[in-house]
């Protein structure tokens, strides 16, 4: 069950899902929320920075391209950290896209494009990123492994 | 933080020093009425000084690239000055580091205009 739109906060563990409105104000908690997550799993900044930056450009892209700021339009987020992992999806109410014909933003001739970098950086960012087709709407889930703890630090 | 942008004259470049976020909704727009001011004033060497930047998302990555079209469309030069970790490695993982011409120290930076 989906909790209404309001300010994201996330346990350290269990998996929490968000309905927010198609606005800039959503990209910020979104992101916050990731930071937060990737903080209390223990990530490094680098890590962290790259988490929150993958998760703010999935929500950017599902509010700005996805639901085109439409007000009657949410997008839907989740977080969790599986112990092995962390999980998010990010999914909007738009016509939805196809991946595989994003133009390359590295190839010569789209070097000096102002725009069409977002996804790009979602891929290069994380471990694994899975795009699946709604209806309407894409939803991404963004994976970033955890590292292994040390055996020493296991219970028996 | 939004973006903060401060302008000083140097051997004749236009230093803009950048500090805050470069992000859609947060600098992107300012950075971009700061580059077309500059250009329309009729400066044609502008340095950026990124060196305070603690963020950019890939809208501020489009509008450094848009900034750099902008002013070489119109005859003048745009270069960036003293990059934090995060937009370095930024500008390598997406190629942009090919693009500009970088430099980590200011008076080598306007020694480059001459």
């Amino acid at each position: 069950m989906e909790a209404e739109s309001g300010p994201v906060s996330v346990p350290s563990r269990g998996r929490q899902s968000f309905r927010l409105n198609s606005t800039m104000d959503s990209v910020g908690e979104v992101e916050a929320a990731a930071d937060q997550l990737a903080t209390e799993a223990g990530l490094d900044e680098d890590q962290r920075f790259h988490v929150a930056m993958a998760v703010r450009e999935a929500a950017v892209n599902a509010i700005l391209h996805g639901n085109e700021y439409d007000p009657a339009r949410k997008i839907h987020v989740s977080l969790e950290n599986t112990g092995k992992d962390l999980v998010f999806t990010i999914a909007d109410e738009g016509r939805g896209f196809d991946p595989e014909k994003l133009p390359d933003p590295l190839a010569e001739e789209n070097l000096l494009r102002g725009t069409g970098r977002g996804i790009f950086l979602i891929r290069s960012l994380m471990d694994e990123v899975h795009f699946r087709h709604l209806n309407p709407g894409t939803e991404l889930t963004l994976v970033k492994h955890l590292p292994p703890v040390p055996q020493k630090y296991l219970g028996s | 933080m939004a973006l903060a942008i401060a302008s000083r004259e140097l051997d004749g470049v236009t230093v803009l020093d950048l500090s805050g976020r470069i992000t859609l909704g947060e600098g992107s727009v300012q950075l971009r009425d700061a580059i077309r001011d500059l250009i329309a004033k009729g400066q044609s060497r502008i340095l950026l000084d990124l060196g305070e930047v603690s963020y950019i998302d890939s809208s501020g990555l489009g509008e450094l690239v848009s900034a750099y079209t902008t002013a070489k469309n119109q005859g003048a030069t745009l270069k960036l000055l003293k990059l934090t970790k995060k937009v370095h490695d930024l500008l390598q993982l997406t190629k942009l580091y090919t693009v500009f011409e970088i430099f980590d120290d200011e008076a080598s930076a306007i020694a480059s205009f001459k």
